[in-house]
């Protein structure tokens, strides 16, 4: 077992990707942030919009901004000290390795499937040694007993994997922080272990 | 066959089946999946080639949109 110290001793030399900066993003960001680690690379081409204060890291008096700028502002009201690569831009193909390929965990934060397949199958494909913890089904409030992980080597995904955001089952800030927060409890879980397995190496 | 199928275990009568078949008999109509079978991501155009067999740990994961 760790203390606190110690975890964030361990923590504070780790870099973690966050692909999309929205509901899970944002939030997945913040506890990261707070648990203590070290850098995060966090990519997304969205403004900050009313709707988004439903459920995402931002304030009203943020609508408009790059939701890069105004997260790394919230981030840094938590912990001045933690280093933050941000990219206005949108994930693709193109740029997911130069964006993501120095990280020690990513998180797959985005909110189209389509997106979430493109970056599961790139990573597995052309990183696959860099654990990825990924997201579905998360719509609507109620059946968190349906909210599960499943694993398959380094893929991680959380959620209930069903339930689809749409106009009469949006996505709302408890059961999207839930799954963002799960995301980044696996991610300290890898982390840490990470180190575990280094020091058994040595 | 006994296979797992996402951390649960499953019987099927035959001895192989196609991963599409296995969604077929399992009604997985979802368009977007992620597919590992024994940790190996299979992709879409792999579904009807690839053979499950006794054993096997199979994940069909539905990607759906929310975030």
């Amino acid at each position: 077992m760790l203390n606190f110290n110690q975890i964030k001793t361990i923590l504070s030399k780790k870099v973690v990707g966050i692909a999309g900066a929205g509901g899970l993003g944002s939030n997945c960001a913040a506890s990261l942030v707070r648990s203590g680690l070290g850098k995060l690379i966090i990519a997304d081409f969205d403004v900050v919009s009313q709707p988004n204060l439903n459920r995402q890291f931002y304030f009203h008096d943020q609508i408009g901004m790059n939701k890069t700028d105004a997260l790394r502002d919230n981030l840094l009201r938590i912990n001045p000290m933690c280093l933050l690569q941000i990219h206005n831009t949108r994930v693709t193909e193109e740029n997911i390795s130069l964006l993501f390929s120095v990280c020690d965990v990513v998180i797959e934060a985005f909110d189209d499937a389509e997106q979430k397949q493109m970056l599961i199958e790139y990573m597995l494909t052309n990183h696959p040694n860099i654990p990825l913890i990924a997201a579905s089904g998360m719509a609507g409030c109620g059946n968190l007993e349906q909210i599960s992980l499943i694993q398959s080597g380094n893929l991680i995904i959380c959620g209930d994997g069903s339930s689809e955001v749409s106009y009469d089952n949006p996505p709302m800030a408890p059961k999207v922080g839930i799954v963002s927060n799960m995301q980044a409890d696996v991610a300290l879980q890898i982390l840490l272990s990470q180190n575990e397995n280094e020091n058994n190496t040595k | 066959m006994k296979i797992t199928l996402n951390n649960r275990q499953e019987e099927f009568n035959s001895e192989t089946l196609t991963i599409s078949q296995i969604m077929e008999i399992k009604s997985f109509h979802f368009k977007m999946l992620v597919v590992r079978l024994n940790d190996t991501l299979i992709k879409r155009e792999e579904y009807s080639s690839t053979q499950v067999k006794n054993g096997d740990d199979l994940k069909i994961i539905h990607l759906v949109s929310g975030g």
